[in-house]
């Protein structure tokens, strides 16, 4: 194998005037001298950060250990694979057994899940599900043969280690060779830091679900809207939100309050740099490594060329601009003229940014974009098409579209108004004669009217072709899902045989995550039975976007008229949006499927998938 | 957003229109039942959100790793948070005291338990202080209910109760905390109370609060009389150099009413009063 397409790192140091936004420049490399000072120890070696190492299988050694790293101006301890953060970049080939040693040397219990990797459950690398996980001291060795090809990743399902830094990609080449012919090939992974102790960030949350919003309405911005649209606009605007006790500023759980934004273990100020000849063709193959963040994905000057999403081939998609959130990967070729562009990865709730630079020579760098102003949900997020209708119309009482961060008030529509018929279930799979077509019938479960859910949307959306909060009308092509198109069609051609009905729920004032209203502990698992085609509908019944991976089998993407969208492992669902997709349970054994924001997901928004 | 354009943005792309799919016309047009966005009860014909085990439990059965279910995720482990809102000093006619309202809790999502203190110290000596202890369950979305003890102390005799309220986030925000107490011999009484975050800025807050009680019997010890006893609205102006630690400066209005003003004139003691107060707001 030869890989002479290899990236040459250069990590030009910038002092940062905005350290906590920006983060340190150098990483860990300096930082773990005075660390080691102050604690007295010997000299442990700092963990390597900004350029990602490499292994190439079939066998490789994986040691796992706490490194301290310095992101923020204040050492503190990653978990890490080899001593590198991300953890070595693994290329595999399709087609070959692969053997992977993984030495625990923490003093906790660890775990590696290959992320989007069809095996056997007992390598999926669950603690608790499919397998008990890697006791400090204990060597596990991963066995499985690769049944597929693409750009994936792999991390940490125990505890709170992925956030610590425990991910790296993984790379299977296609046995045949590859299809996507490109000069360079360079893996971006994008991740955030949350600090040497997530759970405390959890905790906090746990305690004021608002704790790192950094943008919650004020009264200042009510009075700047009250002399922009008047003052009936204004109110009109926040009632629904103030009835409702929620937020329309709530876009993520955490910011740059608490996060830094990562580049393959670079903060931006480290500004990972990856060089070029102009004229060539690059590969970027962007993961989402993050632990809670949604990013927004442009190179200004640049077209990107989706070709890749999941790790599957998808028909070439030219957008601006991509959002892909943790668990996703996303691989685009660009094809780089001038001398330098930044890699601007914005996060969902405009508070930071990843970034990298494409530079034909070391220290080479091009404007930083500033961040997209904060837009407030609207109510086609909370509602749906209830909602969503009327957008563009421009007449609702004469207000204007332009300044308006709600502007479909819900003058008319008090709760109560709404027709919804709870006792015609199955009238959508019997108008639609079968289940060609995934069921519109909104089935909320009975347990979804109490504590644990600050919401419901009876009137869901089911369009694919919604960039989503703060990428609508930006004056930028920004890939939908409905761009995704997966070359060759489904791996199965069967329609679905029988519909599986979730709803994704959560309670952002108590910060509580849950799936038909109820935490993994009071859940029963999801049964899938060996070999049937089934159709899962998920409806988010939140204002957040969820990533949900299910473990060990794909999902199989459909419109809202039954037809095959693409093959992916990790779903993204908009508030109020109603999506479906399909799986063959072809994979005996427990898998897991959640949320991939990982607080959600250790919420208790989670399912166990028995396949039998 | 602000300054966009839903109608000329070149590549503009809007979320479909509403799909006039068969189904959704059809919910359209069938005029009755209701939607209802939070809370509520569930119709009778909910879906039963364990439909889909096929009879299998969670890590225990084919496949499982044992015979006990090994993951257990945050939902199943306790937490914990003290909230400091007031620790101040305040200025009356009468001269200085510290006061202090603190609210702690620890356990899990929608059962926990709950302490609340509040009380003054003048001239080096509690004056008066209510503690609860509580046991705090979700019953709604933004509501908990909670039952315990309180225990009065300070300068009159000790006084226990047993306490049942509601506590939670009332539309618009409020924060609302609503207790009724029963005491020995008969006594009862009614603590209402209501707060409210109005963010000026990001880290500028001003703070509206308001507490009265009320009792049902007259309590000479503690210069309590029947009915509306005494209340206070206050005004706090916080600024939070961190979420978790902003010092304040507000001003209070207090006052006895009925029968327990009519006590505090014949001793003498001021019916109203108006006090300066600073201090620290915190929570860890």
């Amino acid at each position: 194998m030869s890989f002479n397409t290899l990236p040459k790192i250069v990590m030009p140091v910038h002092l940062s005037r905005r350290r906590f936004v920006q983060g340190l420049a150098a990483g860990g490399v300096i930082s773990g001298l005075p660390f080691m000072a102050l604690a007295g120890k010997e000299a442990m070696p700092s963990t390597h950060t900004g350029s990602v190492p490499e292994l190439i299988g079939p066998n490789f050694d994986l040691v796992i250990a706490e490194t301290p790293v310095n992101f923020t101006g204040k050492p503190e301890m990653a978990t890490t694979i080899n001593g590198s953060l991300p953890g070595p970049t693994l290329r595999m080939r399709e087609g070959d057994t692969v053997t992977i040693r993984v030495t625990n040397k923490l003093r906790d219990s660890t775990s590696i899940h290959w992320h989007g990797i069809i095996l056997p459950y007992r390598m999926d690398g669950v603690p608790g599900i499919s397998f008990p996980g890697i006791a400090p001291g204990e060597t596990f060795v991963y066995r499985f043969t690769l049944e597929q090809s693409g750009t994936y990743w792999y991390h940490s399902h125990s505890g709170m280690q992925e956030l610590t830094g425990m991910y790296g990609a993984l790379i299977v080449e296609p046995r045949d060779g590859e299809t996507i012919r490109v000069d360079r090939d360079y893996v971006m992974l994008l991740s955030d830091w949350t600090g040497a102790d997530p759970m405390r960030v959890f905790e906090k949350l746990k305690a004021h679900g608002d704790n790192y919003n950094i943008n919650r309405p004020t009264a200042a911005d009510f009075f700047r809207d009250a002399s922009r649209m008047g003052m009936r606009a204004a109110l009109d605007t926040r009632k629904m939100w103030n009835e409702m006790r929620m937020s329309p500023t709530d876009l993520a759980d955490l910011s740059s309050a608490v996060l830094t934004y990562l580049a393959n273990g670079a903060t931006p100020a480290g500004n990972w740099t990856g060089l070029f000849r102009p004229g060539e063709r690059i590969r970027l193959r962007f993961i989402n490594g993050a632990g809670n963040t949604f990013y927004d994905v442009r190179i200004p000057g640049l077209k990107l060329t989706v070709v890749q999403a999941d790790g599957v081939n998808v028909e070439p998609a030219t957008v601006d601009e991509f959002r892909f959130g943790p668990g996703q990967t996303c691989d685009v070729v660009v094809q780089p003229k001038d001398d330098a562009y930044t890699v601007f990865a914005q996060s969902m709730e405009r508070t930071g940014y990843a970034r990298g630079t494409l530079a034909v020579r070391a220290g080479l760098t091009a404007p930083v974009p500033a961040l997209d102003p904060v837009q407030w949900l609207t109510m086609g997020d909370m509602m749906g098409e209830m909602g969503g209708m009327n957008h563009g119309s421009g007449d609702m009482g004469g207000m204007n579209h332009d300044s308006m961060p709600m502007q479909h008030n819900m003058m008319g529509m008090k709760p109560g108004g709404m027709p919804m018929d709870h006792s015609q279930h199955n009238m959508g799979a019997m108008a639609g004669g079968g289940l060609g077509k995934p069921s519109q019938t909104v089935r909320h479960a009975r347990t979804e009217y109490g504590p644990s859910t600050d919401m419901r949307v009876d009137t869901p959306r089911t369009n694919l072709d919604d960039p989503g909060i703060g990428l609508r009308n930006n004056g930028r092509r920004v890939l939908v899902l409905s761009d995704l198109s997966t070359l060759g069609g489904p791996l199965d051609p069967r329609g679905a045989e029988r519909e599986i009905e979730l709803h994704l729920t959560g309670n952002m004032e108590r910060y509580t995550w849950s799936l038909d209203g109820l935490e993994f502990g009071k859940s029963s698992p999801v049964h899938f039975k060996y070999g049937e085609r089934v159709r899962v509908i998920l409806q988010n019944d939140t204002m957040m976007t969820h990533p949900m991976h299910l473990h060990g089998m794909w999902s199989e993407l459909e419109t809202a008229e039954g037809k095959f969208q693409a093959r992916l492992h990790t779903i993204p669902v908009q508030p109020a949006q109603r999506i479906s997709f399909l799986v063959t349970a072809d994979a005996l054994g427990r898998w897991a499927w959640h949320c991939h924001l990982l607080f959600h997901m250790d919420a208790g928004m989670f399912r166990e998938v028995v396949v039998a | 957003m602000m300054g966009m354009d839903y109608d000329t943005m070149p590549g503009s792309r809007q979320p479909a229109p509403m799909k006039d799919g068969p189904e959704v016309k059809a919910a359209a047009e069938m005029d009755h039942g209701t939607m209802q966005m939070q809370g509520g009860v569930a119709p009778a014909d909910a879906r039963d959100p364990h439909e889909y085990s096929g009879g299998y439990e969670l890590g225990v059965g084919k496949y499982a790793l044992g015979d006990r279910r090994q993951l257990k995720l945050a939902d199943e482990h306790n937490f914990g948070s003290i909230l400091v809102d007031t620790l101040e000093r305040a200025k009356s006619r009468d001269g200085y005291g510290t006061r202090y309202d603190v609210q702690a809790w620890f356990g899990r999502d929608f059962d926990r338990f709950v302490i609340k203190a509040e009380g003054d110290i003048a001239n080096s000596k509690l004056q008066d202080a209510r503690t609860e202890l509580l046991w705090s369950h979700a019953v709604a979305s933004y509501w908990d209910a909670q039952f315990g003890i309180r225990q009065d102390s300070g300068v009159g005799p000790d006084r226990r109760w047993l306490a049942a309220g509601m506590q939670g986030l009332a539309p618009y925000w409020f924060e609302i905390d609503a207790t009724a107490y029963l005491g020995r011999s008969g006594r009862t009484a009614l603590r209402l109370g209501a707060e409210y975050e109005l963010l000026l800025t990001q880290k500028l807050i001003l703070q509206p609060r308001a507490e009265f009680n009320l009792y049902g019997k007259r309590d000479a010890a503690h210069e309590r009389g029947s009915g509306l006893s005494d209340g206070v609205v206050g005004l706090r102006l916080r600024y939070e150099f961190s979420r978790q630690f902003a010092p304040y400066i507000g001003v209070e209005r207090a006052a006895k009413f009925g029968q327990t003003a009519d006590m505090a004139r014949s001793f003498g003691e001021p019916v109203r009063e108006t006090r300066w107060v600073a201090g620290l707001r915190f929570w860890f």
